[in-house]
């Protein structure tokens, strides 16, 4: 679901404060850069205020974030929801015992990990990440989550790429995105 | 692990209360992420709703009437405390990260680790001249990574008003490597 195709007037502000950066971090990507939005409060404010207002009363018990953008997010979801945070991070951040999920890039393979213990079984979990791609980071994300038993709602992202068709990698899981960019 | 918020006042009974909490979530490791090392993990606190909750609310009372019109989070734990407390006190968040992963133009700031050095940017343009600053982490040890955060922002002619971490490893003398930059911290580490 994309909530760019509602009538809600804080999209539009939403979508017009995402700088795109060409040719980053290589030849003939458009990145979509979401630190423009974190300038401006009130548009920040509206962002994670879409996203509570749809997950506060779905008995979410954990957001999980993926490591750097979805630290900035889910947070506040957590925070505004009374959810504990969860950070997937890339290897050797976490220190204690973690579980890892391989997955594959354009060129090569990356590994995600979460904390042994962090979630409990049949916990409601949301993933929250800035922009989903092809989907393989929030893949093993999901991964991660079901491996420790937990119940994977929902996606939130903030931008969808649309024609990287990443929606259909969720394992069947729902994604919710404010904004689509093609 | 002492408690050790603001330096000069005496700290009401409700913020001990919530600080005792908060220390109490606060998982060590040792040995990580080398021997001999007793690291600090925050992710314990980020589990306990309330805990974290508390956390912020503890800055956010802090810093919601001194007219801050900046937030800058140091990569990456600095982006789970940071962006809450912007939200709260209407301030811009500026994240502060490690190099080539910010796109567009850059400021770099070099700073020594015990071996070597790294490097830490931030936006052009994030931040104006006259911009009231606060730099968050999740913890201050030798105060080389704060130091480069006040130095970025100090160079695009902000005021750096205070730095703001839940843990100071107080051995380790960051504090004194601030300068005359004060330092807020929820609980201290020795």
């Amino acid at each position: 679901m994309s909530a760019c195709h509602s009538d809600d007037p804080r999209i539009h502000a939403i979508k017009s404060k995402i700088r795109v950066v060409p040719n980053f971090p290589k030849p003939g990507i458009m990145f979509q850069d979401v630190t423009t939005l974190l300038l401006d409060p009130k548009a920040f404010k509206d962002t994670m205020d879409l996203f509570v207002e749809r997950y506060k009363n779905k008995n979410i018990s954990v957001v999980a974030g993926i490591e750097a953008r979805g630290f900035i997010f889910g947070p506040p979801i957590a925070l505004a929801i009374g959810a504990k945070f969860v950070p997937l991070r890339k290897p050797r951040k976490l220190p204690g015992e973690v579980i890892s999920e391989e997955y594959t890039l354009e060129y090569g393979r990356d590994c995600l990990e979460m904390h042994i213990g962090a979630v409990e079984p049949n916990e409601r979990a949301l993933v929250v990440d800035d922009l989903i791609a092809t989907g393989g980071t929030l893949c093993a994300a999901i991964s991660l989550l079901e491996r420790a038993g937990a119940e994977v709602v929902e996606c939130a992202c903030l931008i969808e790429l649309p024609d990287l068709k990443g929606r259909e990698r969720l394992k069947g899981k729902p994604l919710y995105v404010l904004v689509e960019s093609h | 692990m002492a408690a050790a918020a603001a330096a000069i006042s005496p700290v009401p009974k409700d913020d001990l209360e919530r600080i005792a909490k908060i220390s109490a979530t606060i998982r060590v490791i040792p040995d990580f992420p080398k021997p001999g090392i007793m690291f600090q993990d925050i992710t314990t606190l980020l589990l306990d709703p309330v805990a974290f909750k508390d956390t912020i609310d503890l800055f956010v009372e802090r810093y919601k009437h001194m007219n801050i019109s900046v937030v800058a989070g140091v990569e990456a734990r600095g982006f789970i405390f940071g962006p809450p407390i912007a939200l709260a006190i209407g301030a811009k968040f500026v994240p502060i990260r490690k190099p080539k992963k910010l796109p567009g133009e850059v400021i770099s700031e070099e700073y020594s680790l015990e071996y070597g050095t790294d490097k830490m940017e931030m936006h052009v343009g994030a931040v104006q001249p006259g911009d009231r600053a606060l730099v968050v982490d999740d913890l201050i040890a030798t105060g080389g990574t704060l130091c480069a955060a006040m130095k970025l922002l100090e160079r695009v002619e902000a005021h750096v008003v205070e730095c703001a971490c839940v843990i100071e490893l107080a051995e380790l003398k960051g504090r004194d490597r601030l300068g005359e930059k004060p330092l807020f911290v929820l609980v201290s580490s020795t």
